[in-house]
């Protein structure tokens, strides 16, 4: 019994085109069918609806400090005092251990926002404390200054400015 | 042929754990009968289920909370907020519908054409194994949402286990870990029901390797006689049974996109109260054939009883059918027993989702006993006396007998 | 393979023909039925109508029904821009807290908020309604049979109680109502509403747009799951058929 000889089209049969073209759509449908398993570990649209906050500020004296939650984030939130603002201003900036004027780390400067985890290893620092008149962080002993930047210790960075606005006088929006 | 790695990583793998062997005989060694139909797709379709519901379960449960509080608002999270939460969630409940249509009619067929005979018992008994796996799985995972109908459901089955003597009343007791079904109850049917599919795992493992034990059964139930009867499972099957598996999915997309609720019940859609009954209770539609034997004894025990029995008596179809002869082709009138049989279990399925009233009180008993009837009398009294139909000497003279041109070429 | 698609077709027939019944175990009134524009393999919601829904629901039904299950910021798939969520959102008050002090709060609601519900709890709700509980409304078409034209019916279906029915105190006749009695008094009167578009607010009218408007509630993800869906199945029947071609094309071989 003979075989019989494939029709050639440019070296590929017809034959292989079928396979191809089913092997092919179907490893097409394969992948979009895969998609729905790994976006829904993506944030789900209740938590993307929390993705900013609006804080007032009202109610928060100077020289007073609240703390609120951003994305599930400590914000301090602090109403600066005159003296604090003048400290943060005398430094050499180029002397600091993560170099940062503080004119650019706040919009009004009596107003400092900044996300209250220390970058060395994430714990939550003391406010009040520490020998630059600012934040304390007792996890490993980082001092950050009235300008919430890293002054001594093992933290690498300043404490973080989160994006933010004034939607008015006494209201805010992070994120 | 045996395999012969060419690939050295390959070869460096098999000399340690010879899986890839094993692979390569399963695909291209195996002897598979050459004219399998399509009725033997549904053991194929059944696992593609079971990886499915696995494969969907997972994720669910990673935005799922297991607490009476809780659970029917995490499931409308996954719903609404969820991406492709409600897919999933669509996929997962009418998967499970799918996985029990796909499986009846994968029983059935085993049914009909006589697999549970010798030497496939215990292929037949870890295939009834894994059905009351099933069943076990999906009664817990239906109480998951919380739904009115997930509460009394499980109530009611529960409560079932009261009716066992002396012990009965501790059993229901520790069921529920407590005196009603509550929170302690829907915390371990969470674990149980992620545990259990892996279970249904390894038994498919086993059912698996116990069929090629002795091969697959086929449509004339005559065994492979030599190498004419049988074809390698690739690319053979494999080709076939993704042909199958497409049109498959698109009776499954059917439901899934365009009446995801159909198989479902309204009722499971309102949180489940403690203090409310439903007007009738009623369990997902592939329980309702055993919910109508259940209901058919007045008694609570002999119902028990009696709906276990349906199963239990299934291990002992093996030795229940006398018949020599595998395949129902050949069985003129186990044939039509067959057939009613199956028209038994349908109005069984369909007594069950009515309300134990009038009309349906007494069908419901004959169905019941007719169900009884035809596999305890007349099942062995159909195979000591029946005449069969002749047989074909083998697997390839059938296949030839069917095919004039291929008659004509082998004759040429 | 012809027995293939036989049996697939009577597997259909069968679940279709049967699960049908076999749900609907009570109940036996035959409802109204309305050609929904959400309903068929194409259907999308109708979105005046269910804007037109919300303010009926709002005006009418929140007073007593919670829609719980609800985020304000979902109404964006009706159409509502931001602004107008913000409005809606802020007319209802929720308790937040602690404070500083300890002390819990009121603050006006924000587009991440649910819809509230009227009573604190089901025993307050009871309390307030002679015993009965308005239901929280944010699954009801789908928790009944039918849902969408048995609330529609439902809304529409208050007639006066013929002359062999008796109706206790404080029921009300409702042809469509399992058992006839219900609580609740007909939540709908001609120009009950004044619609911001112009449409005429007939107790019909109504009913048709708070039904839309709780399909919505209940099944948001609707248009997706069909849109999808009519993709998903023309993919597969054109990937069926060339499964169908090379299974042929390799057992082609054998005969």
């Amino acid at each position: 019994m003979t075989t019989t000889t494939p029709i050639e089209e440019d070296g590929v049969t017809r034959r292989d085109f079928l396979y191809v073209a089913a092997g092919g759509l179907g490893a097409v449908g394969t992948a979009a069918a895969i998609w729905p398993f790994i976006s829904q570990m993506n944030p789900s649209a209740d938590v993307l609806a929390l993705s900013s906050t609006e804080i007032d500020l009202e109610g928060i004296e100077t020289g007073s400090e609240i703390t609120a939650v951003w994305q599930g984030k400590p914000i301090f939130v602090r109403h600066r005092t005159e003296g604090e603002i003048e400290k943060a201003d005398d430094v050499v900036v180029a002397d600091l251990p993560d170099p940062e004027p503080d004119a650019d780390r706040v919009i009004k400067p009596e107003w400092l926002i900044m996300v209250g985890i220390c970058t060395h290893l994430g714990c939550v620092p003391l406010k009040e404390q520490g020998d630059y008149s600012g934040w304390f962080c007792p996890c490993h002993g980082s001092h950050y200054d009235t300008s919430g930047r890293i002054r001594k210790g093992p933290a690498p960075k300043n404490l973080v400015i989160p994006p933010y606005e004034f939607l008015d006088d006494t209201n805010i929006k992070i994120g | 042929m045996s395999f012969e790695p060419k690939n050295k990583a390959v070869k460096w793998v098999e000399d340690r754990l010879p899986i890839t062997g094993m692979l390569h005989h399963a695909l291209y060694e195996y002897p598979t009968p050459k004219n399998l139909s399509y009725w033997w797709t549904f053991g194929s379709l059944a696992g593609v289920m079971l990886v499915v519901q696995i494969v969907t379960g997972i994720v669910l449960a990673m935005h799922y909370t297991p607490h009476v509080d809780m659970a029917f608002e995490s499931v409308e999270h996954i719903m609404r907020d969820v991406n492709f939460g409600w897919l999933l969630r669509y996929m997962h409940s009418n998967g499970a519908s799918m996985f029990f249509i796909v499986v009846y009619l994968h029983i059935f067929r085993g049914m009909y054409y006589g697999s549970y005979k010798a030497p496939r018992e215990l292929l037949w008994w870890l295939g009834l194994v894994i059905f009351l796996l099933m069943m076990a799985t999906a009664f817990m995972g239906y109480v998951l949402p919380w739904g009115q109908m997930s509460f009394w459901g499980a109530t009611v089955i529960t409560n079932l286990f009261g009716a066992l003597p002396i012990v009965g009343e501790s059993i229901v007791s520790w069921l529920w870990g407590g005196f009603a079904i509550g929170n302690p109850t829907l915390n371990r049917f969470f674990s149980l029901h992620y545990l259990l599919p892996f279970v249904i795992v390894g038994v498919v493992i086993l059912h698996i390797w116990a069929l090629h034990t002795n091969g697959s059964n086929n449509p004339t139930g005559i065994e492979i006689k030599d190498k004419q009867d049988s074809i390698p499972f690739h690319p053979y099957y494999t080709v076939k049974d993704m042909f199958g598996l497409a049109i498959f999915l698109i009776f499954f997309s059917a439901f899934l996109f365009y009446a995801p609720n159909y198989m479902g019940h309204p009722d499971n859609y309102i949180p489940a109260d403690p203090l409310v009954t439903p007007a009738h209770i009623v369990p997902e539609w592939y329980f309702l054939p055993f919910y109508a034997i259940l209901r058919a004894v007045p008694d609570k025990l002999g119902g028990v009883l009696l709906m276990f029995g349906a199963i239990a008596v299934l291990f002992a179809l093996p030795w229940l059918d006398k018949s020599r002869i595998k395949s129902a082709r050949f069985r003129p009138i186990y044939k039509q027993l067959f057939w009613i049989f199956v028209a038994d279990c349908i109005l069984l399925t369909y007594i069950g989702g009515k309300p134990a009233e009038g009309a349906f009180i007494i069908w419901g008993r004959i169905g019941t006993v007719y169900y009884f009837v035809h596999i305890l009398i007349l099942l062995p009294l159909v195979g000591l006396f029946e005449k069969p139909k002749p047989l074909p000497a083998s697997i390839s003279e059938d296949v030839l007998s069917k095919s004039p041109k291929a008659e004509e070429a082998s004759n040429a | 393979m012809l027995k293939f698609v036989k049996l697939l077709s009577v597997a259909a027939l069968v679940t279709f023909s049967f699960l049908g019944p076999v749900q609907a175990a009570g109940g036996g009134v035959e409802l109204k039925s309305v050609s929904w524009k959400h309903g068929g393999l194409f259907g999308t919601y109708d979105r005046a109508a269910a804007q037109r829904g919300l303010q009926v629901y709002r005006e009418v039904c929140a007073g007593c029904h919670g829609l719980g299950l609800v985020a304000f910021r979902t109404l964006a798939d009706l159409g509502f821009s931001e602004e107008e969520i913000k409005a809606i959102a802020a007319e209802s008050d929720f308790v937040d807290g602690p404070d500083g002090e300890g002390e819990m709060f009121d603050r006006p609601g924000k587009p991440f908020d649910k819809f509230p519900s009227p009573f604190p709890n089901e025993n307050a709700a009871r309390a307030s309604n002679g015993g009965a509980y308005p239901p929280d409304l944010s699954l009801m078409t789908k928790a009944r049979a039918d849902g969408d034209n048995y609330m529609y019916s439902l809304l529409t279906g208050y007639e006066d109680a013929p002359a062999d029915v008796e109706l206790s105190d404080g029921m009300n006749y409702n042809a469509y109502f399992p058992g006839h009695a219900i609580a609740m008094p007909s939540p709908l009167n001609d120009d009950g509403v004044e619609y911001s578009d112009g449409t005429p607010a007939t107790v019909d009218q109504m009913a048709k747009d708070v039904t839309v408007f709780l399909a919505w509630a209940a099944e948001p993800k609707l248009e997706q799951r069909k849109s999808i869906g009519l993709k998903v199945i023309l993919f597969l029947l054109i990937l069926a058929g060339l499964f169908y071609a090379v299974k042929r094309k390799i057992w082609s071989d054998l005969h």
